[in-house]
């Protein structure tokens, strides 16, 4: 009866329902940084559970949870060449420029 | 056919470079290449560890509704809940070696998987909730904090988290036995009985001795552990003695002293027929704790049904709005 829906959400009649990543802000102001994960079978769910597992002592202002499934992420092997066309470019950087001796505050 | 020597010498280029990935101290990553060995062990000592913590609830579960009065009761919910609490950070950790977390359930409920053996002795009196968090908790912070520092990231950073809520268990546990042992003779003898039950059970919580430990090798050369099972264990009898001293209570061990060579505080021989027997399910709670479990997942069945009902509806229910 529920299992075409059931399928979508990758849940089945007696499981621990979808995984979510869950991100935790500290305090105002600060980004927000993964914690962990949970299981839930909807998001409402996966708030609750993100809220008693990764914030029973106030260690968070505020959650975000995200479908495990949505998230992409780079190839650890990859790693190098990805990064290059930053890694290679000293210019971005302040220290390339040279300023007159005696100069401040730039 | 030419295949193969070109696979393995892949495959040791890849073990060089994950080696001097883990001497360099490198933090080791889901996604990042890893032995095969690596791996499974990394998987059976995460989710023995899960299972722990999880099956750790109900020895002490067994006593919220007696505790003595609300401040115990109230400390002993919030412990018993942070118990689930890093069950939950380490199963999170475990899967993402690839194992779900439906798996390593469906193990624990079959009994097929290990969880520590200090889960399977009885709390026959409240006194033995107050060692549980003084001892056994103890034993396991001794434990973690050098896991903290284990090669594998996810392991790492959930004992970090774990290591912050376990002091408070700890410490509770240690009011619980300094109460009792400056109360009543009666109350004293109760937390003397309790401490000379857990000790030498604790005191096997690290595993076998080093020479006895098959996996101890290959874990410490990968820095998942940073110590052996023999020097963790050593550290927490230092740790403990002064203060089973503080508040008057003795340690079941007529041989225990002090070294003033090595300041280890030296001990008996432990007696490791009764840690493979408890092992292998002749301890006296072994069958009790497993059938608790498997009859509080019974119980939930209903609970995680209709959530998944409740979800499948009203994600019905948003595909219709949007068509």
């Amino acid at each position: 009866m529920t299992d075409t829906n059931a399928t979508t959400t990758g849940a089945t009649p007696d499981s621990q329902g979808p995984l979510w990543e869950v991100f935790t802000q500290a305090e105002q102001g600060a980004p927000h940084e993964h914690a962990g994960s949970v299981h839930a079978m909807d998001a409402e769910q996966a708030l609750q559970n993100a809220r008693d597992v990764y914030s029973r002592r106030g260690e968070a202002i505020s959650l975000w949870v995200v479908p495990t499934s949505a998230i992409v992420a780079s190839a650890p092997g990859d790693a190098g060449p990805f990064f290059d066309p930053g890694n290679d470019k000293a210019y971005r950087h302040p220290q390339f420029y040279k300023v007159p001796r005696g100069v401040r505050g730039l | 056919m030419e295949q193969k020597p070109q696979a393995s010498a892949d495959e040791q280029a890849h073990v060089a470079a994950f080696e001097a990935r883990i001497d360099a101290g490198e933090s080791i990553e889901p996604k990042d290449w890893m032995p095969e060995r690596y791996r499974k062990q990394l998987i059976r000592m995460m989710s023995q560890h899960a299972h722990s913590e999880v099956v750790g609830m109900l020895p002490e579960g067994n006593w919220i509704t007696r505790a003595p009065s609300l401040r115990r009761k109230l400390s002993l919910l919030a412990k018993v809940q942070d118990e689930a609490g890093h069950g939950l950070y380490i199963y999170c950790g475990t899967e993402t070696l690839g194992v779900d977390r439906t798996e390593l359930l469906d193990q624990l409920l079959s009994g097929t998987a290990k969880y520590s053996s200090i889960f399977n002795y009885p709390t026959l009196t409240w006194a033995d909730v107050g060692v549980i968090g003084w001892l056994v908790d103890g034993a396991a912070i001794v434990n973690q904090t050098v896991l903290a520092k284990a090669s594998y990231g996810p392991y790492a950073r959930a004992m970090i988290r774990i290591c912050k809520e376990e002091n408070f268990h700890k410490r509770q546990g240690y009011e619980i036995v300094a109460t009792l042992a400056n109360g009543t003779p009666g109350q004293r003898a109760m937390v003397q009985d309790a401490v000379n039950r857990w000790w030498w059970p604790a005191l096997m919580m690290f595993g076998p001795s080093d020479k006895d430990s098959p996996n101890s090798a290959d874990l410490l050369r990968w820095k998942v552990k940073h110590k052996t099972n023999d020097e963790l264990r050593q550290r927490f009898v230092n740790l403990t003695v002064p203060q089973a001293q503080a508040v008057n209570l003795t340690l079941p061990d007529p041989d225990l002293r002090h070294n003033e060579e090595t300041k280890n505080w030296d001990i008996g021989p432990i007696d490791w027929d009764e840690f493979y027997r408890v092992i292998r399910g002749e301890g006296p709670c072994n069958r009790e704790r497993l059938e608790a479990r498997r009859e509080a997942h019974e119980q939930g069945r209903w609970v995680r049904e209709a959530a998944a009902a409740y979800a499948a509806r009203h994600s019905g229910a948003r595909a219709t709005q949007v068509a």
